[in-house]
């Protein structure tokens, strides 16, 4: 007996239960954060993927049987009595629970496009290779079968010989629609702003009480020159549309009628049942590469997110081009030249805690001081041609970026004065004793030292900027933005434009979107592609903050 | 004359010492009285030495016992310790160094500091040898690749180095660290070089070089070298003060000092009864 306790007191003394304890403790955080990122990885990549389509028959007893054609997106185990409950006519014999299955039949302009079915209701369940999965521009996709493709209103290939002769002229669908769009974004979209910056002008000019006959004749002459541009592109958009218009398709839903589908409302149409692995392997990295490259369809619920990508890393880099300077001053000045008393620990105390402000107050901050007095005020003095119109009194890409930089300052600050402490004496009393400055030796020795330790707070600046979406949704993230901040009409960066934001688009598709089951898996994909926009930043913030490191290694003796 | 050796053999040494004769010195630094503060604690008291111009002039002493902080007075480097008050004057060439209105950073260029720990800048061993003169406006490279073989063949170190100018001085041994440290200092041409125990971080081999770099530097160069080593302070230098809780106990020429110390103290000191 004695011996064992000793033995176990040896155990306790010997300190292993603590390295357990640490060890456990380390090996939970790892399993959760792993956890997080395989959840959100396979429901949200999972949906790229093109899953088979089936036909079958829904047999509910005691009624019409009624055909159907969809994928399973899940699959379920419910308890027979919650079925009865619902008001199924449920057998009150047999197993406890019952399959349920979540099948996503489209076609939303027929009815809703998700269905739960009993599994054991299912009859006949097939999966025939000539199925379509049609992805359209508006209403979601279509799910059926395509019989006929017709040219202007003639058929001109039927059955078995249809989806040959959709393919070329598919992808001449697709051709034309992107020509469509580049001159409607692009061409268009340049023409308007440069009409809107003329009647700016003439506006400015009528304040300026300069606008004489021959401004006015100038202002005329450009403004008729737009127009004669904006008609030529609007001919050109004219035949493209007719053109777009030729080929339409004929396709079947499960219900049987017949449906005349035009192919400028086709994005894409494919075949699941009849694809290879292979086929399905490149179909899913061609999805995967629209959603980061496209831009959102139907209420964001569709289509890509790259305007959301953009905006959010557009955003971080101007917070990290205004937060660096001004942290680094700030700490400089605290850690170097201020007088070290309780006043220097009181504002010290103060910036430790700022941090520590709810991120919405931020957003508070940002609308009520930058939104509305700074903008408020540079609206009256530079851009008093737009009123009533706000240009930068209103929230936007400026604001969004300035708000993150305060959220973020005490970060950079903390970490940057902790690096200048960190410089050895002698380093600095080397270069006093060789006839430098002050300053001089702060910035031409101190400063590149402690630049690893600026990289580390500007590291933990973007982690947190980049997540952030709370008080953006104050200061000028939009569920969507018409176009990029960055783009080419003069001066191209557009800082009061509102902009996208993964963040927010996360929130708006998983919580405001009109279709809640087709949006979810974007919610998770586009979760993923957040947490790997951040990475991304973050390992390059480290790549450069290793390269510093090398380059300015304290002594190490 | 029998001189009694104390263990350290002067002759040995081969450098004739004896002609040497502090009355006879140019002045370098004069300081007629000096006392130092830190706070309320006195550290110095009532110093006063002349430093010849062109000799070795070492501080010897126990830990503790001033002679860091009167070295630090030459150039000024306790301006920067909070706290730290001055009682005194120090003329430089007949200037004094504290009087108001003083450029410090000039006087920092004109008296050039070595340093225990050799402190090289985390940068190449070129932008290192000319830190001081960028620091000083020269942005000739020519003026500037001169200096750089001049300063590194003044201490020693050009055929260390000659073809890794451009790769980070801190790759250096320690050794070599404080050889380019001195080469850095020498850059801007000071006049005097204080070295503030310049080899007790170093292996016996380097401090052995930059003992003879000092040697040889004391043709150019007003040196004033604080050491605990005995024996080193023997060897380079020319004249010794011997200091003891912050004051200056006795100062002469070094053979006498080791040989015939005039006062107990530094017999103690010297024959290792205390410190």
């Amino acid at each position: 007996m004695t011996d064992k306790r000793k033995t176990r007191q040896g155990w306790f003394q010997s300190g292993s239960p603590w390295i357990w304890m640490n060890g456990g403790a380390v090996s939970i955080a790892v399993v959760m954060t792993l956890g997080l990122l395989a959840v959100i990885a396979v429901r949200g990549l999972a949906h790229f993927w093109a899953s088979d389509l089936i036909e079958a028959r829904y047999v509910i007893p005691g009624e019409q049987p009624r055909p159907l054609i969809g994928e399973v997106v899940e699959s379920e185990e419910v308890p027979r009595e919650r079925l009865a409950g619902a008001g199924l006519p449920v057998e009150n014999e047999g197993s406890e629970f019952m399959v349920r299955k979540l099948i996503k039949v489209g076609n939303r302009e027929l009815g809703a496009d998700f269905v739960w079915v009993v599994d054991n209701w299912l009859e006949d369940v097939s999966k025939p290779k000539d199925l379509v999965a049609i992805e359209r521009r508006e209403w979601g996709n279509f799910y059926g079968r395509l019989l006929a493709v017709k040219e202007q209103g003639q058929v001109v290939a039927e059955g078995g010989a249809a989806w040959p002769a959709l393919q070329e002229r598919l992808e001449r669908a697709k051709d034309l629609h992107d020509q469509l769009n580049r001159v409607e974004r692009v061409d268009i979209g340049a023409i308007n702003y440069g009409m809107e910056r003329l009647r700016l002008k003439a506006r400015e000019l009528e304040l300026e009480g300069a606008l004489n006959a021959e401004a006015q004749a100038e202002l005329d002459r450009q403004r008729s020159e737009f127009q004669e541009q904006y008609r030529a592109l609007e001919d050109q958009l004219a035949k493209l549309n007719q053109a777009l218009a030729r080929d339409s398709i004929v396709v079947q839903p499960s219900t049987g009628q017949e449906i005349e589908l035009n192919l400028a409302k086709v994005v894409d149409i494919h075949r699941p049942n009849a694809m290879s692995t292979g086929e399905k392997l490149s179909f899913y990295a061609a999805k995967v590469w629209e959603f980061v490259s496209d831009e959102p369809r139907e209420a964001n619920t569709e289509g890509g997110v790259f305007p959301a990508i953009f905006g959010t890393v557009l955003m971080v880099m101007i917070m990290a081009v205004i937060v660096t300077p001004f942290g680094v001053i700030a700490a400089v000045y605290l850690r170097e030249y201020a007088k070290q008393g309780p006043l220097t620990r009181l504002i010290r105390i103060a910036v430790n805690n700022l941090a520590g402000v709810p991120s919405i107050v931020y957003g508070v901050f940002g609308l009520g001081f930058f939104v509305y007095v700074l903008g408020g005020s540079i609206d009256d003095l530079f851009y008093r041609e737009a009123a009533p119109t706000p240009v930068f009194g209103t929230p936007g890409l400026m604001w969004a970026s300035l708000t993150l930089a305060i959220l973020t300052l005490p970060v950079v600050i903390v970490s940057t004065e902790e690096g200048l402490a960190r410089i050895p004496r002698m380093i600095r009393e080397g270069s006093l004793a060789l006839g430098a400055t002050k300053s001089e030796t702060l910035w031409r020795v101190v400063i590149p030292m402690a630049s690893p330790a600026m990289m580390t707070g500007l590291i933990l600046a973007v982690a947190r900027a980049a997540g952030e979406v709370a008080p953006l949704m104050l200061v000028g993230v939009v569920k969507l933005a018409p176009t990029l901040p960055l783009n080419g009409n003069y001066p191209y960066l557009h800082l009061d434009q509102k902009i996208m934001h993964l963040g927010f688009h996360i929130y708006d598709v998983g919580f405001q979107s009109p279709n809640v089951e087709a949006a979810r898996p974007l919610v998770y994909a586009t979760a993923f592609l957040l947490v790997l926009v951040i990475a991304v930043l973050n390992f390059a913030a480290v790549y450069i903050r290793n390269h510093l490191r090398e380059k300015y290694k304290a002594l190490d003796h | 004359m029998q001189t009694p050796t104390h263990g350290i053999d002067i002759s040995a040494l081969g450098r004739d010492k004896r002609s040497l004769r502090l009355a006879d010195e140019t002045v370098a630094i004069e300081v007629p009285q000096l006392s130092l503060f830190y706070g309320q604690k006195q550290a110095l008291f009532d110093i006063s030495l002349n430093i010849p111009k062109q000799r070795v002039t070492a501080f010897i002493g126990p830990s503790g016992c001033g002679k860091s902080t009167l070295l630090r007075c030459f150039n000024r480097m306790n301006d920067l310790v909070d706290g730290c008050r001055i009682e005194g004057v120090i003329n430089l060439d007949g200037t004094n160094i504290y009087r108001k209105g003083e450029d410090v950073a000039d006087l920092r260029r004109r008296v050039g500091m070595v340093f225990q720990k050799p402190n090289p800048f985390p940068k190449s061993i070129y932008e290192n040898v000319v830190y001081g003169l960028r620091i000083q406006g020269i942005k000739q490279k020519r003026v500037l690749d001169e200096t750089v073989e001049w300063a590194l063949k003044g201490a020693a170190l050009w055929e260390e180095v000659k073809d890794r100018l451009h790769e980070s001085a801190l790759g250096l041994s320690g050794g070599q660290q404080q050889r380019l440290v001195i080469a850095r200092t020498i850059a801007v041409q000071p006049e005097v070089l204080l070295l503030d125990e310049p080899s007790s971080a170093l292996d016996p081999i380097s401090s052995l070089k930059v003992e003879e770099l000092i040697y040889e530097l004391k043709a150019k160069y007003t040196i004033v070298i604080v050491t605990h080593n005995m024996q080193q302070a023997a060897r380079v230098s020319d004249y010794t003060a011997f200091m003891y809780m912050g004051k200056l106990i006795e100062y002469g020429d070094t053979d006498t000092l080791f040989t015939n110390p005039a006062k107990k103290q530094t017999e103690d000191y010297i024959t290792g009864r205390y410190g």
